[in-house]
């Protein structure tokens, strides 16, 4: 069931949109914004209110690899693998990481403190290598600084 | 036509400027590899299969790389096929898409008909080189028809543009994206659409294959095959039916491009499996126990001596086999087999059709309506391709946008950018809402005498000497005048009305508004559909309906009652026909299936289906269509008509002698009644053609399979009724395309090699469509507006209208009894508008008791807020309701209740 929250935040939404399907992306990110990912049962929900049918949602909702189909940690990190932060030593902060952590890219730590995923690009190039935690950006990492960045995430 | 003249490997050659260089190369017979292309869907040029390199002028020796699919073949267009270079490109794409095509043709369904070994071989990639793992998924449960292997796949996308572009479905979706791209459902489930079944021909390999085919499995080349004809609706599509070890093992379409074009519906294609269903009778029974042909025949002569003989015959036979029953029991004892009501609501459509000026239109010719009507049909359960066509037909209009803007039709996707989601108009009047409703301008939902009235009401708007209607709502006024408007405004108006509401005036109403639109210059057409695969040809021999027989059996001394495949206790209630059975002393039926009729016969004659039988139906468009035998049955089946002309000769009837085989008794149908008077032109007669092979030439086996019998390979069994032969061997010269047993070409071994067969791609077969149209518009203004209006319809006091229900799965007798499809039927239910339901203390999922005449059954409940008040649905065609003719008024009660005199308020 949604929460009366998330259905008040699409319906506001809603006035943006031209037609139910273009909120598709959208209605998913609000659900995300509260629960940390999209599930089955959320697509279904979202599917009646929108008219849309699930198989039109989860067609969206795989496609964007910033909508997240599986449950994540407290915090998602996401590390920049693209060609600029691999020049400036990507790798070493990734490998320094998920060591750290225990787990993999694409994982989740045991404890639940962490969900490590991959991404594209970060935007921050002049900066590599670069990670983005919450939606919150860390540039120039070495691995002290990664370090007293992870402490901060409890 | 204009014409265009480009230039291929520097050939000159003529072509439709309208369409691309894919499109044209194929029509001239170039074999160039595709898969994301298909005639029907359009180009979307996103598998880079069909590239050709294309040069500016003679002198540019460069030329460039396009993809044939994406350029028009514009005048003076200059292009090579087999330039080096793009021979190595289109090799490896294929080199591509095979990198993660699993190696397993050998254990595939596709094999041996699959688009993309054909592709594979033509494009000469037979190494590979990739050395990676390959990527793979796990597969869906899609229901009992399709079958999913989805690590197959070559993201062509051709199913999902098949399904939810062209069919309208929902719950098929491309998900992820790049190299794990997946095309399914969200979750395992029953696919909703009722075209799926298209998917295995879409599917240019085996993601998608028949799931039937599965539990009687036989490569395309080991089936002997013939051309047929869908006998689960009226439409007449055709259909290539195959065989392997005297089973019937799948149907797939056989296009023909009036009529059903690329595509079938489910229940036309798995239907087929009632043939091999355990209630098919094989053997003569006599008084219920099996027994010998000859004792059958003996039986039946000793009763014909007895005393005069009446026959009934069946809109689910055929021609011939009607035409044989209505000479053996002579003309004036030969009724239709169809309830009093339907005959005359059948004869009244037959009627409008030939004494008016409206035509009725092939399929093709509704696909191309650019403004459509439907009054009082659920298509989409009635007549599932016609649904499928008038997808299609919303296109037409907004098309013109695209053509202002030079985006050519083919270019699909482009088109349907600028076109968004605008439609042409389409509106639905029908008694309840309907799955076309998704596509509807507008659409009303009443009582079939309402529906008559807005109908009346639009022929009124359009034309005001068609006869006014009294006392209309302000509301169904404005409606008409916007339906009248958008008819008239059209180039290619369509009103498309039928007998499923069983209300006369429905269908005179839909005539009216035809006729109104030509009265006033414009070309309308008007299509009915028919409830049964031969019920316009059954009313064109003008046969009494069954009410008659009883007063027959009354009135006359009647020894013997023969009915021909037609279960009467669903063509009446269950005493009218009681009584008609006791009014004679023998009962003789011929049929394919056990069911209550054959139960009660002291004579029981085993009936081919269409897969035993040649014949001849005649579709809704009035289009009379030939289909072939498949298989020779070990068995006593054969077709009714031959059952009925042996025992009629072995009593010593004259008439009957004079006709030995099928262009014998198509000449005579010909002779004697004059509406059938092109019959013979149907299909070649077997004199005209030489052999045709049912088998193809790779069949396998042929020496071997009957050797547990006995060594020596028996001669083949002969075809005395048609040039095709249970054989793998044909005779030299074209197949006529009414003949043609199943499509192959040379390297081309899917269902896509009828492009070798037509005379232009997505046109008409060569040599034309298979099919006669056996009826034109009068051409004399002899006709009268209908001046019968009924009134608006009031609901009673206690008392509900019932009126039937449609289900493509259930509705129909025959497919009913297929293993896939049988496990798709809808439960019982009583469907009423929650307002209504709440009358009577009945509540969603719960059980009501309804009082039908004297019968009274408890039933479950669905609500349905889009049923007009005052009325309730029954699924049609179900048992136990079967025999019931709706529409008439029930009675309703909540369980534990019992029904007063005058019902329950």
């Amino acid at each position: 069931m949604l929460t009366a929250e998330e259905r008040r935040e699409i319906e506001i939404k809603l006035a943006d949109y031209p037609n139910k399907q273009a909120m598709s992306i959208e209605s998913m990110l609000i659900v995300q914004r509260h629960r940390g990912w999209v599930s089955d049962e959320s697509l279904g929900d979202l599917s009646e209110l929108l008219g849309l049918s699930v198989a039109d949602l989860d067609g969206v909702a795989t496609f964007y690899n910033l909508i997240r189909r599986r449950p994540v940690g407290r915090h998602v990190a996401m590390v920049c693998d693209s060609v600029s932060c691999w020049i400036m030593g990507g790798e070493r902060i990734r490998d320094r990481l998920c060591s750290r952590l225990d787990t993999t890219l694409g994982e989740t730590t045991a404890d639940g403190r962490f969900t490590l995923l991959p991404i594209v690009c970060l935007g921050a190039c002049d900066h590599a290598p670069a990670m983005m935690i919450d939606g919150k950006l860390y540039e120039d990492l070495d691995e002290q600084r990664l370090d007293e960045v992870v402490a901060r995430y409890k | 036509m204009t014409v265009a003249t480009i230039f291929i490997d520097n050939a000159p050659r003529e072509v439709n400027p309208k369409q691309n260089l894919l499109h044209v190369c194929l029509s001239l017979g170039y074999d160039l590899p595709y898969f994301c292309w298909h005639p029907a869907l359009g180009s979307v040029g996103a598998c880079r299969q069909c590239a050709v390199k294309q040069f500016r002028n003679e002198q540019d020796a460069t030329g460039k790389i396009v993809m044939a699919c994406m350029t028009p073949a514009a005048e003076g267009t200059r292009i090579s096929i087999a330039d080096p270079e793009v021979v190595a490109f289109r090799a490896g794409v294929i080199q591509g898409l095979m990198q993660n095509h699993p190696h397993d043709c050998p254990v595939c369904d596709e094999g041996g008909e699959c688009h993309l070994q054909d592709m594979t071989v033509m494009t000469g990639h037979r190494q590979r080189v990739y050395s990676f793992g390959k990527r793979t998924f796990r597969n869906q449960y899609l229901g009992p028809l399709v079958n999913h292997e989805m690590n197959r796949c070559i993201q062509c996308q051709r199913c999902v543009r098949f399904y939810r572009e062209y069919a309208g479905g929902h719950d098929l979706n491309a998900f992820h994206l790049r190299d794990s791209i997946f095309y399914g459902r969200h979750e395992d489930g029953v696919l909703e659409s009722e075209f799926s079944g298209n998917l295995v021909e879409i599917c240019p390999t085996g993601v998608f294959t028949d799931a039937t085919l599965k539990h009687h499995y036989s490569r395309k080349w080991d089936l002997q095959m013939a051309p047929s004809i869908c006998v689960h609706c009226g439409l007449g599509c055709n259909i290539t039916a195959g065989e392997r070890y005297g089973t019937l093992r799948r149907v797939v379409n056989r296009y023909n491009h009036e009529v059903n074009g690329y595509f079938l519906c489910d229940r036309g294609r798995f239907g087929y499996e009632f043939v091999e269903s355990s209630l098919r009778i094989r053997h003569p029974l006599v008084d219920g126990k099996p027994a010998t042909r000859s004792e059958a025949l003996e039986r039946f002569g000793a009763v014909l001596r007895k005393g005069a003989v009446i026959g009934v015959g069946s809109p689910r036979a055929s021609l011939e086999s009607n035409f044989a029953l209505r000479a053996l029991a002579g003309p004036d004892h030969f009724f239709a087999g169809v309830p009093d009501e339907e005959s005359r609501l059948i004869s009244a459509m037959v009627r409008i059709l030939r004494d008016g000026p409206a035509r009725s239109p092939s399929l093709d010719e509704v696909e191309h309506s650019d403004a459509v009507f439907v009054l009082g049909e659920d298509l989409t359960n009635v007549a599932p391709i016609m649904a499928l066509r008038l997808r299609q037909s919303v296109r037409q209009a907004p098309m013109r946008l695209a053509a202002g803007l030079h985006i050519p039709e083919w270019l699909d996707h482009a088109v349907r950018e600028t076109v968004q989601d605008a439609k042409g108009p389409l509106f639905i009047a029908s008694p309840y809402a309907t799955k076309l409703d998704d596509i509807a301008t507008a659409t009303y939902h009443a009582s079939p005498d309402d529906l008559a009235r807005l109908g009346f009401a639009i022929a009124h708007a359009i034309d005001a000497t068609a006869p006014e209607v009294i006392a209309l709502s302000p509301e169904l006024e404005t409606m008409a005048a916007k339906i009248a408007a958008a008819l008239r405004g059209a180039q290619h108006p369509l009103v498309v009305a039928g007998a499923s509401c069983r209300n006369r005036g429905v269908i005179e109403a839909a005539g009216q508004i035809a006729w109104a639109l030509c009265k006033v210059g414009s070309p309308a057409s008007l299509s009915f559909t028919m409830p049964e695969c031969n019920s316009f040809g059954l009313a064109l021999m003008e046969a009494p309906p069954l009410s008659e027989a009883l007063r027959t059996v009354r009135s006359e001394p009647v020894s013997t009652l023969i009915v021909l495949e037609n279960d009467l206790f669903r063509r009446a209630p269950a005493n009218e026909v009681t009584s008609l059975l006791r009014g004679v002393q023998h009962l003789i039926v011929l049929d394919h299936l056990g069911n209550p009729t054959t139960d009660a016969a002291e004579l029981v004659l085993p009936a081919g289906t269409f897969a035993e039988s040649d014949g001849t139906l005649v579709n809704n468009e009035g289009r009379a269509q030939r289909f072939f035998q498949v298989l020779n049955p070990s068995t006593d089946v054969q077709e009714s008509w031959r059952w009925l002309h042996e025992v009629s000769v072995a009593a010593g009837s004259k008439s009957m002698e004079r006709w030995e085989d099928l262009d014998d008794l198509t000449a005579t149908i010909a002779k004697e009644i004059a509406a059938f008077g092109a019959l013979p032109k149907v299909a070649p007669p077997r004199s005209a053609v030489g052999k045709i092979a049912r088998e193809p030439s790779r069949y396998s086996g042929r020496t071997a399979m009957l050797a547990n019998i006995s060594v020596h390979e028996p001669r083949p069994p002969q075809d005395p009724d048609s040039s095709l032969a249970f054989s793998m061997e044909s005779g030299p010269g074209p197949v006529p395309s009414s003949l043609i047993p199943f499509f192959w070409a040379p390297g081309w071994n899917s269902v896509q090699a009828v492009n070798k067969f037509q005379s232009e791609i997505g046109g008409a077969l060569r040599g034309g469509d298979p099919g006669v149209r056996l009826i034109e518009p009068s051409r004399e203004s002899v006709w009268q507006y209908f001046s019968a209006i009924p009134p608006a319809f009031k609901s009673r006091s206690g008392e509900w209208l019932l009126i039937p229900v449609f289900h493509i799965f259930g509705s129909e007798e025959l497919s009913r009894h297929a293993q896939g499809i049988s496990q798709l039927l809808p439960r019982p239910y009583l469907a009423l508008n929650p307002a209504e339901a709440s009358l009577v203390g009945a509540k969603a999922g719960g059980r009501i008791k309804i009082l039908i005449e004297d019968s009274q059954f408890e039933l479950e409940i669905m609500l349905r807020a889009d049923l007009p008040r005052g009325v309730a649905g029954l699924p049609a065609g179900l048992p136990p309701f079967d025999g019931i003719q709706l529409p008439l008024f029930c009675k309703l009660a909540s369980v534990g209740t019992e029904f007063s005199a005058r019902g329950v308020l």
